[in-house]
């Protein structure tokens, strides 16, 4: 279980968190939506320990978080833009990561997964946009660990690569991993997504299922719902 | 630690510019050492090339190496590890390997002058140790610049103008007031413009090993007169040591507080 206590964060005079609180059950995939400048990445970033939140608690577990580094070996995080060093290959990057986090990787998995034989042994700076996605993939979820925090997972990625992406996070959730991930891209909410936490100018508008917000909005159509939210709010100001 | 600084180091050794460094020390140095062909006077012109060169080097390649490294930075904050861990190891990597390019490039070729052989190996090794302590003060100024602005460009132009201000305007604005303060007594404002400015200080530092320190100019001559041969080069190195751990520890205060 992750939970935010009252977390606030600004960037000068932009407030982009404002006391948020939220309980992200163990078990679940959680879809973190919101339009542009919402605060998702904000909010998981300041998960990850990278954002330095200026009030409020995270706790995973019973144990708070803030500050702390530790906890991290715990989670496998998939930054929205990850770049590595460029003179070394994908090889010596899963060595190097099991080095540092002194965790055993199972990069065999998503090899096979995203057919990475080949590009294994280039320089990164030779991959495609698309490949070298996939290659951060493997990177932060080769760990196996609890708990998974991908930032706009499917970023340049093909459509087979996001079916595969897919159907492997269905798999940690039965395994009963919790899951937390951003995306613009409404179906695939649709089908995987137990809750949704909608962000909107640093507030939770909405947490709950998908049916929820469909009957609160009165819509059928989870894109056509999250649209009138926002046409709502831009009208109020 | 270690670890980043493991990887830091061969990722950064093994880049092209590195290489193209450590070759220039080696031309430069064969070049110097034909020319002169005599090490006491070879240590004394190499000196007037890295006392500019190894600080500009080492701030563009600081300055570079930071921004070019801020997603891999940001791989790393997800890691189970602190942010001094990976600070400290990326900036130490960076250190290190300019200084190896450096302590590498200009060995070589003295080794086979008969540098260990001759009366001058301690000039040598305070040349060697110069631009070691250079390359650390200035790749941590660089590092630090980077980190505490998330503009590229203010970042470069904040770094250049900092090379600048040491190698060039630094002496001008020195030599300046003297002229119109030249009524004062000026030593101990001259020692302490010397202790203030980490490329003059290794100025200092080598020539105090020269017993002829006094002809090499006045802040020379104040310091054999003050500390004498060995107190002088026991200060500078103090100086020198200040001046690398400051930014250090700036690196590390400045990176526990900022957002990525």
């Amino acid at each position: 279980m992750i939970r935010f206590e009252e977390l606030s964060k600004s960037f000068g005079k932009l407030v982009v968190l404002d006391k948020v609180s939220a309980t992200i059950p163990k078990g679940k995939i959680v879809a973190v939506l919101g339009p542009n400048g919402s605060g998702k990445t904000t909010l998981i970033k300041s998960l990850m320990g990278m954002v330095k939140p200026n009030a409020g608690q995270m706790y995973i577990g019973e144990q708070q978080i803030n500050g702390q580094s530790n906890y991290r070996g715990t989670i496998d995080y998939l930054p929205q833009i990850s770049r590595h060093p460029q003179n070394l290959t994908a090889r010596e990057l899963i060595t190097m990561l099991e080095d540092i986090r002194e965790q055993k990787g199972d990069a065999r998995l998503f090899v096979d997964l995203f057919d990475l034989e080949s590009h294994l042994d280039k320089h990164l700076h030779n991959l495609s946009g698309g490949t070298m996605q996939k290659v951060s993939i493997m990177l932060s979820l080769m760990f196996k660990n609890d708990i998974l925090i991908l930032d706009e997972p499917t970023n340049g990625l093909d459509p087979v690569a996001i079916i595969r992406l897919k159907d492997y996070l269905d798999e940690e959730r039965k395994a009963g991993k919790t899951i937390i991930f951003t995306t613009h891209i409404i179906p695939l909410v649709e089908e995987i997504a137990d809750e949704i936490i909608f962000l909107l100018e640093g507030h939770i508008y909405f947490q709950g299922s998908v049916s929820t917000l469909l009957s609160k909005e009165n819509e059928t159509n989870l894109e056509r719902a999250i649209a009138n939210v926002l046409l709502k709010t831009t009208s109020h100001e | 630690m270690n670890k980043i600084l493991k990887y830091g180091f061969l990722d950064l050794i093994r880049s092209n510019w590195l290489i193209l460094y450590t070759a220039f020390y080696l031309i430069v140095s064969v070049g110097v050492l034909m020319a002169n062909g005599d090490i006491s006077k070879s240590v004394i012109s190499l000196l007037n090339v890295i006392i500019i060169l190894i600080p500009l080097i080492a701030t563009l390649y600081g300055i570079i190496y930071y921004y070019n490294s801020r997603d891999y930075v940001e791989m790393l904050l997800a890691q189970p590890i602190t942010r001094k861990s990976i600070f400290m190891g990326q900036f130490l990597g960076l250190s290190l390997s300019l200084s190896t390019s450096f302590v590498v490039g200009t060995l070589i070729p003295f080794v086979f002058f008969g540098v260990f052989r001759s009366a001058y190996l301690m000039h040598f090794l305070f040349l060697l140790i110069a631009g070691v302590f250079l390359t650390f003060i200035f790749c941590g100024l660089s590092y630090l610049l980077g980190l505490a602005n998330d503009n590229k460009l203010k970042g470069f132009g904040l770094a250049i103008l900092l090379w600048l201000f040491f190698a060039i305007v630094y002496d001008g604005v020195v030599v300046i007031s003297l002229v119109k303060y030249e009524d004062y007594p000026l030593e101990k404002f001259t020692m302490l413009s010397t202790l203030i400015n980490p490329i003059d200080l290794s100025r200092v530092f080598i020539m105090l090993k020269f017993d002829t320190a006094a002809l090499f100019g006045y802040t020379g001559a104040l310091f054999n007169k003050f500390f004498g041969s060995s107190l002088g080069v026991i200060v500078s190195v103090a100086a020198l040591s200040l001046w690398s751990i400051i930014p250090t520890w700036l690196i590390v205060r400045t990176a526990n507080k900022k957002d990525f």
